[in-house]
């Protein structure tokens, strides 16, 4: 067993693993660091493929960035896990969900074990050349062959950005107008007395 | 181009096959998959979906790795903007929600549900 076989197969084992505890977790805050670790894990999965600007860009980005906005949502809800979820409604539907679940799991390993993959994508890989995976290399085929693309993702994250705003927006307008009026009000009756 | 040799060396003799890296993959997206199904929480449905796309992610990689063409790395770069938009959007969604009914729980939001 080569030492590369023994890292993915422990990277891959510590991805799994906070995969699970992420979706069994009742306390979201719990749920979120068991998703960095398995973050983490593929991060090193991505490293071994040798998307070495991918593996950090997924943790600086996603560990460093969306996790901690979830987090930060997490900690303005002020949710701690005690809040009463409920049991679904019946069992049935319970075991349906599980049994669907489970079935698309093996459906798909079954679908990656018998589709037929071009020849030059099993077995042992390619010989990467150096430069494979590069910022240089990713950053040339993103400003040549995907430049449109490139600028499409920044109307993506404009449009989201106002999207998210808006949503934020309405509902602090009324209560920020709230506020005002009964600003306003204590202001009358301070004036009428 | 400066690099350590080792590291081409090991680069080279990358002995995992790429399937391992698929199956790994698929499986991630099984557990993702489970969690949207069987979580009541709505933050940990959207970690839930936030998984599944990195499973996607692996592959595109893995498939890149192995075909030795770098396009894989662009996607996967674009699947991250995405992602992180869709993280805006929803944990703004899920605030707003918050607000009106008191509650995070995926089972109250059933109004759309026929």
């Amino acid at each position: 067993m080569s030492f590369d076989t023994v890292i993915f197969i422990i990277s891959a084992l510590v991805a799994v693993f906070g995969a699970t505890m992420m979706i069994v977790q009742r306390n979201p805050v719990a749920s979120v660091l068991y998703l960095i670790l398995s973050l983490v894990a593929q991060a090193v999965c991505y490293v071994q493929l040798s998307a070495v600007f991918m593996g950090a860009i997924l943790i600086v980005v996603y560990a460093g960035a969306i996790l901690v906005l979830f987090l930060f949502v997490i900690m303005l809800l002020n949710l701690r896990g005690t809040e009463e979820l409920g049991e679904s409604p019946n069992a049935v539907g319970r075991f349906t969900k599980y049994l669907v679940a489970i079935l698309l799991t093996i459906e798909l390993v079954f679908i990656v074990k018998t589709a037929t993959i071009p020849a030059a994508v099993t077995g042992i890989m390619n010989e990467a050349v150096d430069e494979f995976g590069s910022v240089s290399q990713v950053a040339k085929l993103m400003f040549t062959d995907f430049l449109y693309v490139f600028e499409l993702t920044g109307v993506l994250l404009l449009v989201a950005v106002v999207g998210a705003v808006v949503l934020a927006k309405t509902e602090r307008n009324e209560s920020h107008s709230l506020a005002q009026d009964e600003e306003g009000a204590d202001l009358r009756e301070s004036a009428g007395k | 181009m400066r690099r350590a040799p080792t590291s081409e060396k090991a680069l080279a003799s990358n002995m995992v096959p790429v399937s391992a890296y698929l199956i790994l993959a698929v499986v991630l997206f099984g557990i993702g998959a489970v969690g949207v199904l069987i979580c009541r929480n709505m933050i940990v449905l959207f970690m839930s979906i936030e998984l599944m796309l990195n499973a996607a992610n692996l592959a595109f990689i893995a498939f890149s790795r192995s075909l030795g063409i770098a396009d894989g790395h662009v996607i996967v770069f674009l699947v991250l903007t995405v992602a992180a938009a869709e993280a805006a959007v929803g944990l703004a969604m899920i605030v707003m929600v918050y607000r009106n009914r008191e509650s995070i729980n995926i089972d109250r939001f059933s109004m759309l549900k026929w």
